[in-house]
């Protein structure tokens, strides 16, 4: 009879796709490009806070969008419209972007008259999580509407992202939303978390968001070598 | 959710060890998934299943483990457990203190394998 081995391994499941998102990360270091991944549910509002992030910045920085949807163009015409290169990637019913598909998007932009480019991931607020896109910053979108539940069930994707945007506040009064209990929870998640409240339709908010993403260039800029 | 892509990986990395020591069958698979990962561990064993049809994998178990959620209180050093299901409350149970790191519960890999 053959023997039985027990082979130890410790090996990150996910360590391919990791590896994938530091490569791009290099790639993106020798153009000094900024990539910021975009999570939310879907109808949370990253398509009207990337469209407000480029009418405020796209005279000082040079913007490309990388859209993930399941199987639609909606989102990169609406983009495009705004003068600025979208490269659609259409995701077939898988439920997040991972490194390698970002890798494919990249290939179709032109780095080197870029600044910035923002993933608008898959709206979901469970697998993107989980996956690393390559991106130098994780940005997320909680509405009001959604209901200041939502760091109670989905834990994990408040315990990743750098910045939460608190979008609809438009709506605080009408929906069932406790501004302090759902920042309560979110900053017990997550200690270093930056919250900025928005309403992508008054505007309001929009201004220290873009502050915020402008900063973020002006640091990862400073710590890419010349 | 995307235990598809998930089970994908696992297979590739089990059956780069396998080969590389010169198993002729994968037996168990020992996976250490924290409690904050949303996989669901039935969803990968039945993906797994039909993805390692034909390989020396094909048949082998998946052994879960998953990883309690811990806490470190970076006020009184108090280490603490916490439930998914209570996660409405994260302070600490000795210091009532509400500035607590997280120390594992995001566990996503693979601890070993057995074979023959």
């Amino acid at each position: 009879m053959a023997d039985i081995r027990l082979i130890e391994i410790k090996e990150d499941i996910l360590s391919d796709n990791k590896d994938l998102a530091d490569e791009i990360r290099d790639t993106l270091g020798r153009h000094k490009v900024f990539m910021l991944n975009l999570m939310a549910s879907p109808g949370g509002g990253k398509t009207s806070l990337i469209i407000n992030t480029i009418r405020r910045m796209k005279d000082a920085f040079r913007i490309a969008v990388i859209e993930g949807d399941i199987d639609s163009v909606v989102d990169a015409e609406k983009v495009v419209k705004e003068g600025i290169p979208a490269v659609q990637l259409k995701t077939g019913g898988f439920c997040h972007l991972d490194a390698s598909m970002i890798k494919l998007a990249l290939n179709e932009l032109d780095l080197a008259g870029l600044d910035l480019v923002i993933i608008e991931n898959i709206g979901n607020l469970v697998c993107p999580a989980e996956f690393d896109t390559g991106a130098h910053k994780q940005a997320m979108i909680l509405s009001v509407p959604e209901g200041d539940d939502k760091p109670l069930k989905y834990p994990m994707m408040f315990s990743v992202c750098d910045v939460l945007v608190i979008n609809k506040i438009d709506y605080l009064g009408i929906a069932d939303f406790d501004m302090n209990a759902a920042k309560e929870r979110v900053v017990k998640l997550n200690p270093k978390i930056k919250i900025i409240d928005v309403s992508c339709k008054t505007g309001q908010g929009v201004e220290e968001w873009t502050c915020w993403l402008e900063k973020e260039i002006k640091t990862y800029r400073g710590s890419t070598a010349p | 959710m995307h235990e598809l892509s998930v089970t994908e990986s696992i297979l590739k990395i089990v059956l780069k060890h396998a080969e590389e020591n010169g198993a002729e069958k994968v037996l168990t698979i020992g996976l250490k998934i924290g409690e904050l990962s949303e996989l669901v561990g039935e969803c990968i064993q039945h993906y797994f299943d039909y993805l390692s049809k034909g390989t020396i994998a094909e048949g082998a178990v998946l052994e879960i483990e998953r990883a309690p959620i811990v806490f470190d209180c970076t006020e009184c050093k108090h280490t603490f457990q916490a439930s998914f299901s209570d996660t409405k409350d994260f302070t600490c149970p000795e210091c009532h203190g509400a500035k607590v790191t997280l120390v594992s519960g995001r566990e996503f890999y693979i601890k070993d394998i057995t074979i023959s």
